[in-house]
């Protein structure tokens, strides 16, 4: 249990996919302008991390079994982008509430560089299958908490008097490196907090 | 044909400098952000990069009257990941340490937004030269760009320059060079040491954020306008997007509208 626990809040923390990893930098820096979207956006990312991960891990022990494993790359793609249109044909027919707050940013997360990694990365770490799936939502945990966080340092920006040289871009990404700098408070909280 | 080659001059350098991928159309910030903590590691990606892009752009321009434009984006993406995983078992054959510093971003070139982005972009199409140029000169600007970032970082974060570049020269043979391991700067001593943070998380975002800033500077003396995030016009997935649809671009679009008041 311990172990989960170890693995969830270290990918939510210290292991912050955007923050420490660099990995979904193009939502981050597009989407997080509103609360409203960056909470939807992180949503559907959360669960098309655990969707990708949950359907990938059978299949990588099938390529392993049979040696094809320098196919990874190729097939996860393919799995992951066919499985998020499913989903957005099935949310679409069945459950329209539900495709409303989430559908619309499916498309943009079957490119996104976050729910590959976290596939990729749980094969690197040789997770087994829960571990896995606790590393992916944690993943997508860490995403939500960094978007939700930066946006509200989006918005008091908006009403900043920024310096000319930096306006636009610049200041977004200086800020980003200020959030962080606050993350990386964080070094060490998982084993303090667990007690390993 | 004189014409014809200027034209082709003109691909080549757009990609450099007035249309530099990271600096300009701010595509691919992700691996920009986390492997240009040393020179070296950003060589080695940019090269890395600029294979799979050109090779990419070559067979997707070949092929593009073939692609029937409603499948194009998976047809698109399974090129693009054959050669990545083409370049990934070369790079784990012949360069092992750099696969090891590389890591996970070495496949997930696989979803960088200039190879794909250039894929709809351009290579769908014009003629298979031409693409073949534009991939080559999209992939020299953003090893230059990724060169850019990793100096400053490597050099005030570590305080060496070019550490490790036996790690890319093995591919000539051992000890190319005269075994030649790169410079050391700022020695670390009492008096001076090199501040770790750049080479860190923070630092990435604040070296990007300032080179954005000058790269502005140099485009405003120009008369040319300010790089923005395009999110969503830039994003290869834009026309499947609903969220262009609704209108809420995640993207600047307000910031646009302004502009234009």
């Amino acid at each position: 249990m311990k172990l989960y626990l170890q693995i969830l809040m270290t990918a939510i923390l210290t292991g912050n996919f955007v923050l420490c990893k660099f990995l979904g930098i193009c939502p981050f820096l597009g989407v997080s302008k509103k609360l409203n979207t960056a909470v939807g956006m992180s949503a559907a990312v959360v669960f098309v991390m655990a969707l990708a991960t949950a359907v990938t891990y059978p299949i990588n022990t099938f390529l392993v079994a049979k040696e094809l494993d320098y196919l990874q790359t190729i097939v996860f793609i393919l799995v992951i982008a066919a499985l998020v249109q499913l989903v957005e044909i099935i949310l679409k027919k069945f459950m329209p509430p539900l495709y409303n707050a989430l559908g619309i940013y499916l498309p943009l997360i079957t490119t996104n560089c976050a729910v590959l990694g976290v596939v990729l990365l749980n094969i690197t770490e040789n997770y087994s299958f829960a571990q896995s799936m606790c590393n992916s939502v944690g993943a997508g945990l860490g995403f939500m908490l960094a978007m939700v966080i930066f946006s509200g340092v989006r918005s008091r920006l908006e009403g900043c008097d920024i310096p000319k040289f930096l306006q636009g871009l610049p200041i977004v990404l200086i800020a980003a490196s200020i959030v962080s700098v606050s993350f990386m408070g964080f070094t060490g909280i998982v084993e303090g907090i667990l007690g390993l | 044909m004189a014409e014809k080659k200027k034209s082709l001059g003109k691909e080549f350098t757009k990609g450099i400098i007035i249309e530099n991928p990271v600096l300009r159309l701010v595509l691919g910030t992700c691996p920009t952000l986390a492997v240009s903590t040393s020179v070296v590691n950003a060589i080695g990606m940019g090269l890395s990069a600029m294979i799979v892009l050109v090779c990419s752009n070559i067979v997707i321009s070949c092929l593009r009257k073939i692609i029937p434009s409603k499948v194009r984006i998976p047809a698109y993406i399974v090129i693009i990941a054959s050669f990545v995983t083409i370049v990934q078992m070369i790079v784990k054959a012949f360069v092992p340490a750099l696969d090891s510093a590389l890591g996970v971003y070495l496949p997930l070139i696989v979803v960088n937004c200039i190879i794909l982005g250039r894929a709809e972009a351009f290579a769908g199409k014009n003629s298979v030269i031409a693409s073949a140029v534009d991939g080559l000169g999209m992939g020299i600007g953003f090893t230059v760009a990724l060169c850019c970032m990793a100096t400053v970082r490597e050099i005030l974060g570590a305080g060496t320059f070019l550490a490790d570049a036996q790690n890319l020269l093995v591919l000539f043979g051992e000890n190319t060079l005269g075994g030649f391991n790169g410079f050391t700067v700022i020695k670390d001593s009492a008096m001076l040491k090199p501040m770790t943070i750049l080479i860190m998380a923070p630092g990435g975002f604040f070296t990007f954020g300032i080179l954005m800033a000058c790269a502005n500077k140099i485009a405003e003396s120009k008369g040319k306008p300010k790089a923005e995030l395009k999110g969503c016009e830039a994003c290869p997935m834009a026309k499947n997007c609903a969220l262009i649809a609704k209108g809420e671009n995640c993207g600047s679009k307000e910031e646009k509208e302004e502009a234009k008041a």
